[in-house]
């Protein structure tokens, strides 16, 4: 039953876009590890992590799009999810630390030590164990949104209203995290991680496993959402971004399939953070800044909302674009340019790339067989 | 042998105490000032004291000079000057100026903590008698911080003499702390403490506290329903003083989010750049006093009323431009309009940083709203005070404009029904222009208001903008009554949580109140009826 749906649920652009990822988990380290330094092929160490980091972004942008392009809900907050799942992952690293600290408590974090803090919090418990902090990586984001989501859902909260929302929430975090007496290191975040696992968190063949693994996170959200899309609830899905009130007078519960996908979507967030903490290897409370959680957006909007190869695409297109010119002599102009992207897009290029793409190959194929319309297309995405 | 020598040891120690007891009282000040020859500090202290006690016309002077390290002293010839700024040299005691080589062993009065604190107290006492009532003033409340038993009789002369009310009070109440610190009868203090509970503020409460060991137990149980009654008395006036802060607080949420309470009330439109907008109005206010300061010094205090009208002509033709250039092709898509927004905000930032630079600006009070007075218990400070007033005259005028004008009168149809409005020959799209400049503008106007109480840097719209959105969530839309509520209750409510959870658990606490309560009102406070609401 499972595997059929996973398989209906991808058409010929899916499994193309699914070996092209795989291709490039493979490749990179392959590339990295065995290939000799002096190769015209070689990929440099810093660019496998660099694309780590990507592949992160784009896991977010997917979580993002699953809810934006596919119903209607404008989250400006899932930076926070992504920043939760951070923080459990860089909890249980810094557990792993151990005497190797400045301080060389076995149980203490540094920063506890340095707060004179005597006891490891309540919270703190079970993350020195991977499973437990893999379960948290999920649970804590799910759960916060499912009950925030669970508040405002119900008492239908929507559009821009609901954007605003969870703009506060991750504001509120933010605020939060940035205490010393919250217990997660304040300003400084949680940093300076040794070991994943028992592999060195520095070397060269973990940093390609983390790549490999989160391309390999990316496909399996793909392949969720695919199948989320493609099936009844799906539909459902795309229905009430369209029309929220109709379909809620057709008899459906909207509250409770918003609910679903907007939980599911802040797990696959979570999990992005979780990825994306031992690979740059801090986490700190600007993850929580609501311009990040904006930007993520902004990601999704070029790529094309409602496309979710679109989702990735941009996050990884923007975020080349921002390493590009963050780090050369336009570094002062990259603000104008990420603002002037923000209005273009809306204004021209409301499809995003992948969108206007797909789109003029609709147009191209309903010209061609003007006769034998199959019909199907996906409606575009409305407000 | 050995034991009478001992004897006499004692004896003589005694007797140069004894001495010593009585030349404290009735020392002059030719002899009290050789204390300072010896260069000891307790001597110095006794030397003190004893001027202080002397009654000499130089007194003063001669203390006045030590607080100021002018005080000189020579060993040798027993004598001890005062040497001026400009280095002229008088004798400390005849006031004579002195001629000639000084003694090569002359040195400064050396003072430490304690003896500085015992100069202050000196004084104190000294100036009670002076001819400014600001300056008895002052010295009354010396005396009542240093409790001096010795500057009693000076203070029972200055009390009878008083013809100042409020200078008179300072100094009973000064009286009354000497009194409860020292040795009097329990029926005087008991008046002390009546005295002191009527003070009320936190000195007189470290006073109670801090009564010697010997106070007799009726005196205590006065003491103890003084300091309870002076406790729910500070108690009330911090809830004035928040309430006061939160006032403030509101009336700044309120100038930053009305303007945003009409873009999104008349247009739907979420504008994410409006906080730049009003750091565009603060960055006027910076230009017009660069201006006036270059050009024209002695215009600074009018340069406000210059910058509120330029700012809001600047911010209302940016608002309008990015209405005519980006917002009116997104209408009907607000999600868009948001994201297209936050780009020009980044945008709007950037350029400001680009000209400006990153660092703080400094914008100057005018003289008009510096300073502060006391309120009862409370400080209010003039800028507060003025920006309050500005912030209700702006909610007026704006309320006059909606009511009493032909263009509020359109604003209104087309907020409650676009449609229609436009059927009636209302032509919505100049309506929609003016709003959003209308509502850019008044955002300029509030960052003028921001620009005297808060840093003039390119992040300063950010810091509003959550607030203002929350302002205008919690109030409802399109009711400009909400926003003024919304603004007060949350900034009250945010100041009386601060005390307790702290400024940023105080936040916190706000955010998720305003998320409670959309639960029960998804609308806001004051949500407009009927069909406009599913639009």
């Amino acid at each position: 039953m499972t595997p059929h749906i996973l398989i209906r649920s991808l058409d010929r652009g899916a499994i193309f876009f699914l070996l092209a990822i795989a291709c490039i988990a493979i490749l990179v380290p392959i590339l990295n590890l065995a290939v000799p330094s002096t190769s015209a092929f070689y990929v440099p160490t810093y660019l496998v992590a660099l694309f780590g980091k990507y592949a992160c972004y784009a896991l977010l942008a997917l979580s993002i799009d699953l809810i934006w392009g596919y119903c209607g809900i404008l989250s400006l907050g899932h930076g926070a999810f992504f920043a939760l799942g951070g923080y459990a992952m860089g909890m249980y690293l810094m557990r792993q630390i151990g005497t190797r600290g400045v301080y060389a408590n076995p149980i203490l974090p540094d920063f506890m030590v340095f707060l004179n803090w005597k006891q490891l919090p309540v919270y703190w418990y079970g993350f020195q164990f991977f499973p437990y902090a893999a379960l948290m990586v999920l649970l804590i984001p799910g759960v916060l949104a499912f009950v925030f989501g669970w508040f405002a859902f119900r008492s239908r909260v929507t559009g821009v209203y609901l954007s605003i929302i969870t703009q506060a929430l991750t504001f509120a975090l933010m605020l939060g995290f940035f205490r010393n007496n919250f217990g997660f290191g304040g300003n400084n975040g949680l940093t300076d991680f040794k070991d994943i696992l028992g592999f060195n968190v520095q070397a060269e063949t973990t940093r390609n496993a983390l790549f490999s693994t989160s391309c390999l996170a990316i496909m399996i959200g793909f392949v969720l959402c695919r199948a989320i899309i493609t099936s009844k609830f799906g539909k459902v899905l795309i229905a009430i971004r369209d029309a929220e009130a109709r379909t809620r007078f057709l008899g459906y519960r909207v509250e409770s399939y918003k609910l679903f996908v907007f939980t599911l979507s802040a797990c696959m967030a979570g999990v992005a953070g979780a990825l994306y903490v031992p690979q740059v290897g801090i986490i700190n409370p600007s993850e929580f800044a609501p311009a990040n959680s904006i930007e993520a957006v902004i990601w999704v909007a070029v790529g094309g909302r409602g496309t979710l190869t679109g989702a990735v695409i941009g996050a990884v297109l923007v975020n080349y674009a921002k390493t590009y010119f963050t780090s050369g002599f336009l570094a002062p102009y990259w603000l104008f340019m990420l603002g002037a992207l923000f209005i273009l897009v809306t204004l021209l290029l409301p499809r995003g790339v992948i969108g206007t793409l797909r789109h003029w190959n609709a147009l191209r194929r309903d010209r061609a067989s003007a006769a034998a319309e199959d019909g199907v297309r996906e409606p575009l995405p409305a407000e | 042998m050995r034991f009478s020598r001992a004897c006499l040891v004692v004896l003589l120690l005694v007797l140069c105490f004894a001495l010593d007891w009585e030349t404290a009282r009735a020392a002059s000040a030719a002899d009290a000032i050789t204390h300072f020859t010896a260069d000891d500090f307790s001597e110095t202290l006794t030397g003190i004291k004893e001027i202080a006690g002397s009654g000499d016309p130089r007194a003063e002077t001669i203390l006045r000079a030590l607080q100021e390290g002018q005080l000189q002293f020579s060993a040798q010839r027993k004598a001890v000057y005062i040497k001026d700024v400009s280095g002229k040299l008088t004798d400390a005691v005849t006031g004579q100026p002195i001629s000639g080589e000084l003694p090569p062993d002359t040195d400064n009065v050396r003072l430490n903590n304690r003896l500085r604190g015992a100069l202050d107290a000196a004084l104190g006492g000294l100036t009670l008698l002076a001819k400014d009532p600001a300056t008895r003033y002052d010295a009354a409340q010396a005396v009542f911080k240093s409790r001096q038993a010795s500057a009693l009789p000076t203070l029972d002369a200055a009390i009878a003499k008083e013809q100042d009310k409020g200078v008179k009070r300072a100094m009973q109440e000064a009286r009354a702390a000497i009194i409860l610190s020292g040795t009097a009868g329990d029926a005087d203090k008991l008046a002390a403490v009546d005295i002191i509970r009527q003070r009320g503020d936190q000195d007189s409460l470290g006073l109670l506290a801090s009564l010697p060991a010997n106070t007799s137990p009726a005196v205590m149980k006065s003491v103890t329903a003084a300091i309870g009654a002076i406790k729910n008395r500070l108690a009330l006036w911090e809830a004035v003083q928040n309430a006061w802060y939160g006032i403030s607080l509101g009336s700044v949420l309120l100038l930053a989010a009305i303007g945003l309470a009409i873009t999104f009330g008349v247009m739907g439109v979420i504008n994410m750049a409006h906080g730049e907008m009003v750091m565009l109005g603060a960055y006027v206010t910076f230009v017009v006093q660069e201006i006036i300061r270059a050009r024209d010094p002695a215009l600074f205090d009018y340069s406000l009323a210059i910058a509120i009208p330029a700012s809001f002509l600047v911010a209302g033709c940016v608002g309008i431009l990015i209405e005519r250039c980006i917002i009116r092709f997104l209408y009907g898509r607000p999600l868009e309009t948001l994201l297209a927004t936050w780009g020009l905000s980044l945008i709007l930032q950037q350029a400001v940083r680009t000209v400006f630079g990153p660092n703080n600006r400094d914008v100057g009070n005018p003289s008009w709203m510096s300073g502060a007075f006391d309120l009862g218990g409370i400080t209010i400070t003039y800028n507060r005070l003025w920006i309050i007033c500005f912030a209700i005259a702006i909610f007026i005028a704006l309320l006059a404009l909606l009511r009493f004008t032909r263009f509020g009168l359109e604003m209104r149809a087309v907020t409650q029904n676009r449609p229609m409005a436009a059927s009636m020959g209302i032509r919505t799209s100049r309506v929609d222009a003016l709003t959003f400049g209308l509502g850019s503008g008044i955002a300029g106007m509030a960052g003028v208001a921001l620009s005297q109480i808060d840093n003039v840097s390119p992040n300063l719209g950010q810091g509003y903008i959550i607030d203002s959105f929350m302002v205008v969530v919690f109030g409802g839309v399109g009711n400009l009554w909400g926003t003024l509520v919304g603004s007060f209750v949350l900034g009250v409510a945010n100041k009386f949580l601060e005390p307790y959870a702290g400024a940023v658990l105080g936040k916190i606490a706000i955010l998720v109140l305003i998320i409670l309560f959309i639960q029960k009102r998804p609308r806001g406070m004051f949500a407009l009826k009927g069909r406009a609401i599913e639009a």
